[in-house]
């Protein structure tokens, strides 16, 4: 398949304007502009898109249900806080190709009758900033973001808004609570942003390759959108490969690939590195469970993935090969989960230390056969129980690798050491230890 | 366990009162510029970036600063503490000219992170969390910096420098400490083909 998302992205200037002008750019912008915004919203209904933030939520309808009768402005919050470990596409779409992200934010704001949209980056990524600020004004420069766009008389804003060092502020009212400037943590749903978002107005929260993915749907039209790939999985993909492959990085393809392809296709990963076997995959970002070698030949798309037993998520394939311990992994991710929660619900802040904790234990040598049951209590009574998903994405890497590799876990705790100390690990580990 | 060995992180503690703290002129002007982007009656939208700036100016945040912080964006010290303290980007203690932070999330983690880490902790005399005596290197872990094709990443201040061993760790060092932050390759510049 030619590149879709990333066209023209890996040559010098590929993010320019110039060049994305060149190709055609700003565009479907206009075609859009000679529609209503409610054939924009029915044409992103059509295509089928999904969102690629995690959640895979129909984008059509989400704009749909953006109350536009209200007499409150309405938002676009792009959600580019991409922090969910093993993913690493957004960075990538907004540094190589920010204007396609910059005319999804324009399209997507005419749907729904916004005039401002908020590109909510995370701190972390200051570089990919700076192209997006300077990216910004060249555009604004040349007419396509400000006052009587195209002569159309649609006027509307684009700002990059900086976070500053929080995974929850991926969550997406978390994210509106950040940038209204405050502590990111979830609300209670409902009212969902579509109704009270953004300083209490409708808004849509819509990750950054969602967005890159609306320009391509008005330009070619929503049935050619729809036949890429697997049927309710339509359009291109980018999967973000990392770990123990050859080449790791960032793939775009239709949803019929499969994740084998993905991990040892040579367009792709490229197999495993140094010869070893693969153990173990992480499909979509740390927060859903892990597949087997024997599962992974299906194709890579959010049904299929998740009929496996796993989900598609963001995409972040986590490649683990046999030297990996799995008590290591999963105590590594809960001390992510740990340091990450932001404290609002009970089970999820006070669980997710008491999970890091015992895994450390057992880890260390010290655990004890009763620990397992305790990771497995303590993780069902995270699971369902919080405000936002972040709970359950933490219970999750417990509860996954109890469950496949239960084995693993208690050779730890019979030798009363850890069983599988590879040679990329630290000997003494110097971290502290939150 | 470690449970109950110190603080609970959400003890409450206060930075120093730090000298007396104005922006500078032109980060005024930068701030009031960034208000401007939200409606007139959420400047709070702001007070991230009104923190970067007062970090930037400072290089940590003080009482002094986030006062001043308050008084601009028109909200309370209390508003601003809560920002402060929930974040893991501001400082409210001196930190290093040069800030490292090792990725130790499992992506990173898989390709070697901990054994950077263990080096860099190595040349350095430093924990992670600690800063050197002269103020030059501030050694940090921190959580998934989103670069996971290009592990293990080390950030120094607001650059990624990826692809990490343990031997261009030391190079690393040896690099700042000789031309400070022209030695980063900031690899994901590059374009591949």
């Amino acid at each position: 398949m030619e590149p879709l998302l990333l066209a023209g992205s890996r040559e010098p200037n590929g993010f320019s304007l110039d060049t994305y002008v060149r190709r055609g750019g700003y565009g479907a912008l206009k075609k859009s502009l000679g529609m209503t915004p409610d054939a924009v919203v029915d044409a992103v209904k059509a295509s089928g898109l999904r969102g690629r933030g995690g959640a895979g939520f129909p984008t059509g309808m989400k704009w749909q249900f953006v109350d536009k009768k209200s007499p409150k402005p309405k938002y676009i919050c792009c959600n580019a806080d991409e922090s969910e470990p093993g993913t690493f596409k957004d960075h990538v779409l907004m540094e190589r190709n920010p204007h396609l992200l910059f005319e999804g934010c324009l399209i997507g704001c005419f749907a729904i009758g916004a005039k401002v949209a908020y590109i909510y980056i995370r701190g972390e990524f200051w570089h990919v900033q700076e192209v997006l600020e300077s990216e910004l004004a060249k555009a604004r420069a040349a007419g396509y973001i400000g006052k009587n766009i195209m002569g159309t008389g649609f006027d509307c804003e684009i700002y990059v808004h900086r976070g500053a060092g929080a995974y929850e502020a991926g969550e997406e009212t978390a994210l509106i609570e950040s940038l209204e400037g405050k502590r990111a943590q979830p609300r209670l749903k409902p009212p969902f942003p579509a109704v009270e978002g953004l300083y209490g107005c409708p808004t849509a929260v819509n990750n950054v390759e969602t967005l890159c993915n609306v320009p391509l749907i008005i330009e070619r039209g929503a049935d050619w959108f729809a036949k890429i790939g697997p049927e309710k999985n339509g359009g291109p993909k980018l999967y973000c490969v990392s770990g123990h492959v050859k080449k790791p990085g960032v793939f775009e393809a239709p949803m019929d690939v499969s994740l084998k392809e993905l991990i040892y296709g040579e367009k792709f990963g490229g197999g495993i590195r140094g010869g070893h076997a693969l153990k173990c995959v992480i499909p979509g970002g740390s927060s859903v469970p892990v597949l087997l070698p024997s599962e992974i030949d299906i194709p890579a798309s959010f049904d299929a993935i998740q009929k496996a037993g796993s989900l598609l998520g963001s995409a972040g394939i986590i490649v683990m090969d046999e030297t990996t311990c799995m008590v290591w992994a999963a105590e590594n991710l809960l001390h992510f989960y740990r340091h990450e929660s932001c404290g609002k619900c009970t089970p999820c802040r006070e669980g997710g230390a008491w999970l890091h904790m015992i895994l450390g234990k057992i880890e260390r040598g010290e655990g004890q056969m009763k620990d397992l049951d305790l990771l497995l209590s303590i993780s069902n009574n995270i699971l369902g129980k919080t405000l936002c998903a972040f709970g359950d994405a933490a219970a999750t890497p417990v509860l996954s690798t109890v469950k496949t590799f239960r084995a693993e876990y208690e050779a730890h705790i019979r030798e009363g050491r850890c069983t599988m100390p590879a040679p990329w690990r630290s000997g003494a580990r110097v971290g502290a230890a939150h | 366990m470690d449970y109950g060995r110190g603080r609970h992180k959400s003890a409450r503690q206060l930075p120093e009162e730090g000298p007396a703290f104005v922006y500078t002129a032109d980060r005024r002007t930068k701030l009031d510029e960034i208000c401007s982007r939200y409606p007139p009656e959420q400047r709070k939208s702001a007070i991230l970036a009104a923190l970067y700036l007062a970090q930037e100016q400072q290089g940590y945040l003080t009482r002094n600063a986030m006062r001043h912080v308050a008084e601009v964006i028109r909200c309370t010290p209390a508003d601003v503490e809560d920002v402060v303290t929930f974040y893991t980007m501001f400082y409210t203690r001196p930190v290093g000219t040069h800030v490292l932070q090792v990725c130790r999330t499992l992506s990173c983690a898989l390709m070697g992170a901990e054994r950077v880490t263990e080096e860099l902790s190595k040349v350095l005399g430093l924990k992670p969390g600690e800063t050197d005596k002269a103020g030059e290197f501030t050694l940090l872990e921190v959580e998934c910096l989103g670069a996971c094709d290009r592990a293990p990443v080390v950030g120094v201040n607001d650059h990624w420098h990826e692809c990490q061993s343990p031997d261009a760790a030391r190079a690393l060092i040896d690099g700042l400490r000789s031309k400070g932050a022209a030695s980063l390759t900031g690899c994901h510049l590059k374009v591949e083909k």
